[in-house]
């Protein structure tokens, strides 16, 4: 049974408020540049800079960062698909990079995604930025901005929705 | 997917999903860091039974952008010419800790052979057997035409529609066999276009047309010409009467580059007896994809390593 944990408005009031706690981390800093991991942190990534964009108008940029081809676990898992990277043409040296995703677990996918950044570039800050944060992790790695923190069992699932591939905007977890 | 042997293995999804990780290769390939970790630790033996430079150094610079170690074998200079095995030369390499076997055999169905056998349990990649199969260059060929066709808002197509004459001697081509299959998997139809002492005796079941000379397959405006080296190595004499009758009916003359329509593409997969099968100013005009060919065959390569990598679901 899936047990619904975050609805619409909860999703939208967590994505503003990291949208506020992000103007309010940049310290007089310019040049934002949000990387969003694929599937889903593609789009959360895009709803952040809108709403940034909106509290604050400065200089944004959003991209898509596969970190497929940096994980530690190629040869244990069955062959993921890659997808393509996508890297603002002004690149992300000297920027604050936002990386997001929408689940944070066992901190391996961002460990690969920190390789993949220095592998594009420096640039001077990275923050995280993660809908939902279940815990269990592996890797001495945490969130910067976090939508909810959701208690979990490593034998749940943690199923988040979103309108562009998912058609609702909806976290359960079963 | 634990080796790589012919095209003829693919479905037309794992087709797609080895072009669009192409493009993904291909992306990373024109960074400022060119390399992957993702094979660290992997060692990739190139073992080579027959000359090669390009397939040989392509399959190095994927191994290497992908952080593997590469060790290379060549048959001259090596044990195989003091008669050892090809089981025994493989189980050596192995033996030595190569976790991908890169073959190049001179005689059809090695790779193949070597894959069922057991003796080893690398991965292994055909990286062209005799004259039957060569499919890490069609892998190459049909992204150089997908994105040359369609450009980067091809991911996930296949080739529909596509028609593609390949011209030249297609019985002695491993390329020609590995292009016709992957071409048909995608979609595209394919035109034969040779001498009939360079075509195979019987093509009925390869589910393509044939035409007797280059200007005939011109005339259905195909977006695709696929030209194929004259292997002086593999023909004994006599198959035709001379070069400048071979370049005058079935060779890309500067005359024919001009029939082609908007956007059609000469391809060949190097080396180019320029002047034979292909005339100088068409390998160097605009539409010729020959140095594209090679920079995408990195690529190709790194997708193919790395679609082998994960374990057997």
């Amino acid at each position: 049974m899936a047990r619904i944990v975050l609805t619409k408005p909860d999703i939208d009031r967590a994505l503003t408020r990291i949208g506020h706690e992000i103007v309010e981390s940049q310290r007089g800093r310019t040049g934002l540049v949000f990387l969003g991991i694929p599937t889903r942190g593609v789009f959360l990534a895009r709803r952040l800079a809108e709403i940034v964009a909106v509290i604050e108008p400065q200089d944004i940029a959003v991209g898509t960062l596969d970190v497929t081809m940096y994980r530690d676990d190629i040869q244990q898992k069955s062959t993921r698909a890659t997808s393509p990277t996508d890297i603002p043409a002004a690149g992300i040296d000297g920027k604050t990079v936002i990386l997001v995703d929408d689940v944070l677990y066992s901190g391996r996918t961002v460990r690969a995604a920190l390789d993949a950044i220095t592998a594009l570039g420096r640039p001077d800050v990275v923050r995280f930025a993660v809908l939902v944060d279940r815990g269990h992790r592996e890797l001495p790695i945490r969130a910067d901005f976090v939508g909810k923190n959701l208690p979990s069992a490593v034998d749940e699932r943690v199923n988040v929705g979103l309108i562009e591939i998912d058609g609702t905007d909806e976290v359960s977890i079963s | 997917m634990k080796h790589f042997i012919s095209t003829r293995d693919l479905s037309r999804e794992e087709s797609i999903a080895l072009l669009d990780t192409t493009a993904d290769m291909l992306d990373v390939r024109g960074r400022d860091v060119k390399k992957l970790p993702t094979l660290r630790g992997k060692t990739v033996a190139n073992v080579f039974f027959e000359d090669s430079t390009r397939t040989r150094l392509s399959f190095e610079a994927a191994a290497l952008a992908l952080s593997a170690d590469v060790s290379t074998l060549m048959s001259q200079g090596s044990s195989v010419s003091k008669g050892e095995s090809l089981k025994d030369t493989l189980q050596t390499l192995e033996a030595m800790g190569a976790d991908y076997i890169v073959l190049r055999h001179a005689h059809s169905g090695v790779a193949a052979t070597v894959a069922a056998s057991g003796w080893i349990d690398a991965h292994v990649i055909n990286a062209g057997d005799g004259t039957h199969e060569h499919p890490t260059q069609a892998l190459l060929d049909a992204f150089t035409v997908r994105l040359r066709l369609a450009g980067v808002a091809s991911r996930g197509a296949g080739l529909d529609g596509a028609k593609v004459v390949i011209v030249g001697d297609i019985a002695h081509s491993r390329v020609a066999r590995s292009n016709i299959l992957l071409l048909n998997t995608l979609g595209a139809s394919v035109t034969l276009a040779a001498p009939k002492t360079l075509l195979p005796t019987d093509v009925s079941g390869w589910g393509v047309s044939t035409s007797l000379t280059l200007d005939d397959a011109l005339d259905a405006e195909p977006d695709v010409v696929m030209t194929l080296r004259i292997q002086k190595e593999r023909m004994s004499s006599g198959h035709f009467p001379s070069e400048s009758e071979y370049s005058r009916f079935w060779g890309m003359t500067r005359e024919r580059l001009t029939r082609l329509k908007d956007g059609a593409i000469v391809m060949h997969p190097g080396p180019m007896n320029r002047g034979l099968e292909i005339a100088g100013e068409v390998a160097d005009s605009p539409r010729s994809t020959v140095t594209e060919q090679v920079r995408n065959g990195v690529a190709a390569r790194m997708a193919v390593l790395y679609t082998l990598t994960g374990a057997e679901s």
